[in-house]
Order: C-alpha cells, then sequence, then structure tokens
C-alpha cells in the first residue's frame, strides 16, 4: 500500500498538472457563470413579462439537463451545428451553461427576499435600471448570497470530475491515467480526493472569510 | 415677508399636490388632496396612523403611483412629460425629478452594503455625476453638521437610531434638494435620540429650506411648520396656521386627534 502511494507521488507532476486544470477550469466557471447569473438575475427580475418567461424557460431548461449529457451535447453535438471547441473548452462551456442557470437561481431568490426600504431610497435617490441593480440591489445581493454562492462554487469544483468523459486532462482524469497505468486504483483516487478535498476547504475558508467582512455591511 | 417673496422665478410654489388620490385595491387611501409648499416653507402634515399620510409622501416623488392629481414640482409635472398628463416620463426622465427632491425615511432605508460616507456621496457621484473629491467635500461638511464626522467609515450597522436619521438626513441634504420630503422621521427611533433629530430639522427649516413633513412630533409642528395639514382618512380636514390649529382645531376630529396626542 505504501508503494502504491509512492507510485502516486513519483506521478505527482501528472496529478498536479490535472489539478491545475481543474482549478483553473473551476475559477474561470465559477466567473463566468456568476456573471451570466447576475444578467439573468436582473432578466428574471424585469418587469417585462416576455423577458421573464423567456428567461425562466432557458434557466429551467439549463438546470434540468444532466451535466454529464449537457458535456456530451456540447463536445460531441454542437459540431454538427458548426460549432468545434477543443475538449478544454467544451468542458468550460458545458461548466458554465450548467452552472449559470443555478447562480441566476440564487441571486434571484436572495433578491426577492431584499427588503424593499434600501431599493426604495435608491430609486427616491434617482437611480434607475442598471445603475440601481448595479450600484444599490447586486452588491447587497452578493453579500447575502455568499454562503450559497460558496455551495455552488464547491458543486462546480466537483463537477468537473466529470469532464473526464470528454478527454480534458483534469484531475480526476490524471487519477485515473496513473491508475490505470500502474494499477494502483486506491492510492491514486484517494489522492485525487485528498486534493479536491484540499480545494473545497479553500473555498469555505473564503466563504466564512468574506462572510466577516459581509456582516457588517449587512 | 410678501407673498411674492415665497415663490421662486416662475412664480410657482416649489411643490403642489393637486387633487391627488390613490386606491390600494377597494380601500381609498387619498381622496382629492390638494396642497403646496412654497419656497423657504415647512408644511408639516399630521393625521391619525393609516390616515393616508405616508402614501401622500410616497406620491409626491411617485414611489406610489398616483391613480388621479397632479403633482408639480416648480413648473414640471411629475410623472409625465406634459403639464396636462397623458404621456408619461421615461424612467430616466423621473430619475431626474425624483433626484431633485430629497427624501427622509421612516426607517431610515440607508444602503447597509456602503459605509457613512459612502452613503452620502452615492447618488450625487453616481446619479448627479459630480466629481469624487467635490462630493466628498459635501458630504464631510454636512456630517460636521449633523455631528457625525467621526463616523464617516462606520458602516449603518454600527449606529444607533438617531445617528442613522442624521446620515438620512445628510443623504438628502447632498442631492441638493429643492423641496425636502420627510416621512415620519422619528417614528422609529427611540425616545431619547427622537431630540437630535429634531434639533436638525428645526435648524434646517429656521435656515429657509423647502420641507414637507410627515410627523408625530406635535410639539416640531407647533413651533417649527409655516402650516399644518390636518389629514384623516384620505382626506384633508383642516389647513391652516399652527397657532391657530393647536389653539383652536375647527373640526372635532382635529380637537380628538389633539386630545389624543397631547396626553401622550
Amino acid at each position: 500500500m505504501i508503494r502504491d502511494f509512492s507510485i502516486v507521488l513519483e506521478n505527482m507532476d501528472r496529478l498536479l498538472v490535472g489539478l491545475m486544470n481543474t482549478v483553473l477550469l473551476s475559477t474561470t466557471g465559477i466567473f463566468l457563470s456568476l456573471l451570466i447569473g447576475v444578467a439573468f438575475a436582473a432578466a428574471l427580475m424585469s418587469e417585462n413579462r416576455v423577458v421573464v418567461r423567456l428567461t425562466r424557460a432557458l434557466v429551467d431548461t439549463m438546470r434540468c439537463i444532466p451535466f454529464l449529457l449537457l458535456a456530451y451535447l456540447v463536445y460531441y453535438a454542437l459540431p454538427s451545428l458548426g460549432l468545434n471547441f477543443d475538449n478544454w473548452t467544451s468542458g468550460l462551456v458545458a461548466i458554465v451553461i450548467y452552472n449559470a442557470g443555478y447562480m441566476a437561481e440564487i441571486l434571484r431568490g436572495v433578491w426577492a427576499q431584499l427588503p424593499r426600504e434600501s431599493i426604495d431610497a435608491g430609486s427616491a435617490f434617482g437611480f434607475y435600471g442598471r445603475n440601481l441593480y448595479l450600484r444599490i440591489i447586486l452588491p447587497q445581493v452578493v453579500l447575502a448570497a455568499i454562503p450559497m454562492i460558496g455551495n455552488q462554487s464547491i458543486q462546480v469544483i466537483k463537477d468537473t470530475a466529470f469532464l473526464m468523459i470528454i478527454a480534458v486532462p483534469e484531475l480526476t482524469h490524471a487519477a485515473s491515467s496513473i491508475q490505470s497505468k500502474y494499477y494502483v486504483p486506491f492510492a491514486a483516487f484517494i489522492s485525487a480526493v485528498a486534493l479536491y478535498w484540499a480545494m473545497c476547504s479553500v473555498i469555505e475558508a473564503g466563504v466564512r472569510r468574506v462572510e466577516r467582512i459581509a456582516q457588517v455591511r449587512r | 415677508m410678501t407673498d411674492a417673496a415665497d415663490r421662486d422665478e416662475d412664480g410657482l410654489p416649489t411643490l403642489r399636490v393637486l387633487g391627488l388620490t390613490k386606491t390600494f385595491g377597494d380601500n381609498i387611501v387619498l381622496d382629492g388632496v390638494s396642497l403646496s409648499v412654497s419656497k423657504g416653507k415647512t408644511v408639516c402634515v399630521l393625521g391619525p396612523s393609516g390616515s393616508g399620510k405616508s402614501t401622500l409622501l410616497r406620491c409626491v416623488n411617485w414611489l406610489e403611483r398616483p391613480d388621479q392629481g397632479a403633482i408639480f414640482l416648480g413648473s414640471t409635472r411629475v410623472g409625465f412629460r406634459n403639464a396636462g398628463g397623458g404621456i408619461l416620463m421615461t424612467a430616466r426622465e423621473l430619475a431626474q425629478v425624483r433626484a431633485r427632491m430629497g427624501m427622509v425615511f421612516q426607517h431610515f432605508n440607508l444602503w447597509p452594503h456602503l459605509t457613512v460616507l459612502e452613503n452620502i456621496i452615492e447618488a450625487p457621484m453616481h446619479v448627479l455625476r459630480r466629481p469624487r473629491e467635490k462630493a466628498v467635500h459635501t458630504a464631510e461638511t454636512l456630517l460636521k453638521r449633523v455631528g457625525l464626522i467621526d463616523k464617516r467609515n462606520d458602516f449603518p450597522s454600527r449606529l444607533s437610531g438617531g445617528q442613522k436619521q442624521r446620515v438620512g438626513i445628510a443623504r438628502a441634504l447632498a442631492m441638493e434638494p429643492e423641496v425636502l420630503l420627510f416621512d415620519e422621521p422619528t417614528s422609529a427611533l427611540d425616545p431619547e435620540t427622537v431630540g437630535e433629530v429634531i434639533a436638525v430639522m428645526r435648524t434646517l427649516s429656521a435656515e429657509g429650506r423647502t420641507m414637507l413633513v410627515v410627523t408625530h412630533e406635535m410639539q416640531f409642528a407647533r413651533e417649527t411648520a409655516n402650516e399644518i395639514v390636518f389629514i384623516d382618512r384620505g382626506r384633508i380636514v383642516e389647513k391652516s396656521a399652527p397657532q391657530l390649529f393647536f389653539a383652536s382645531p375647527q373640526t372635532e376630529r382635529a380637537r380628538q386627534f389633539l386630545q389624543r396626542y397631547s396626553v401622550r
């Protein structure tokens, strides 16, 4: 068993490349899906019913496709529509599409619960439209949504593991290739699990830290 | 003071409310309310709870959209592009009119994600597009005035109610508004902090700010207002000078109201 772990250790460089890809995919994915979520949340809270209906349909569709299937669709089916992405980009696109719907739903839910008073004050002082959203509403929504955004971020990190099926060289892919070459499944996968755990711990520590900052701003 | 001195160059009162009616479902909250506030004057709106006072104020800047009636800020018809009504303002135009009125809320409605100073410079910078330096300078002057300059970098959650409301007043003043709207500014305060807010409001009135004040502070109304408007069940019941209103109210309802509040 100790020998198995030393084999994994010898192949640490491959594992670290996988880790780097997972970190890169996750952070870019979280950032982009949050950005799209911000736009979709505004559309979901719009006064225009048509905009709300269309966005609602889109967001629900995004959240209802199984992630694995979505990854297959982006990688195998989009090329037949003329959209060709490499493995890595396909993986990122799948991550962003899948999570943007969740992020939008998180932000919309928090926004709907936001006390009316400070938004009223924004309107009374001459804020409207995008200015009102970005300067008065969104900062409060994000501050209140931090724990939920943190949760979703952990979900994103774990979802990236699925991307090995479209040959994205991420952490699970790296662990799997080490185990299939040397047949050390336990050591290889446990090492990967430890690294996933470390990433999630970083997110949780970050959430706790930002929560402390957010506390006085509510 | 002559009558002409109360009016601006156009010869119009700063704020006019004409035949304002507002219903929520079957409930008629305001029924044909008319009043005006001349430049430099303080008008206090009194009345029992639920009489429609707050709704009146929220209709003035269209936070609630009136069902009928007209509101004029100077010569601008609030909410409509034309004085006769009919062509609605765009969101942008309405926002521009709202920015000309300063509002002070019962529950302060400060922006919790911003510091005291940021609360005051936010609208001057991002609505009026003032340069930051100028906005900060104005804000600091105002904070000194309301005695809160040492709290400039604190968040609202760290302030007492009275302090929050003084920030709320400074925030409204920073817009250099044509009229100040006060919506029961002391009703949510602990009794011991009411005084500090009232003191600020007195000096504002004394220096000739144009103010429409919904309040339950009878002493403030008696000593500061140029005119008292007494509202009950959505209608103006009495409109008179404070000396007259408090000494010899003309209606039974006003008498009852004053009895209840002077006992307090």
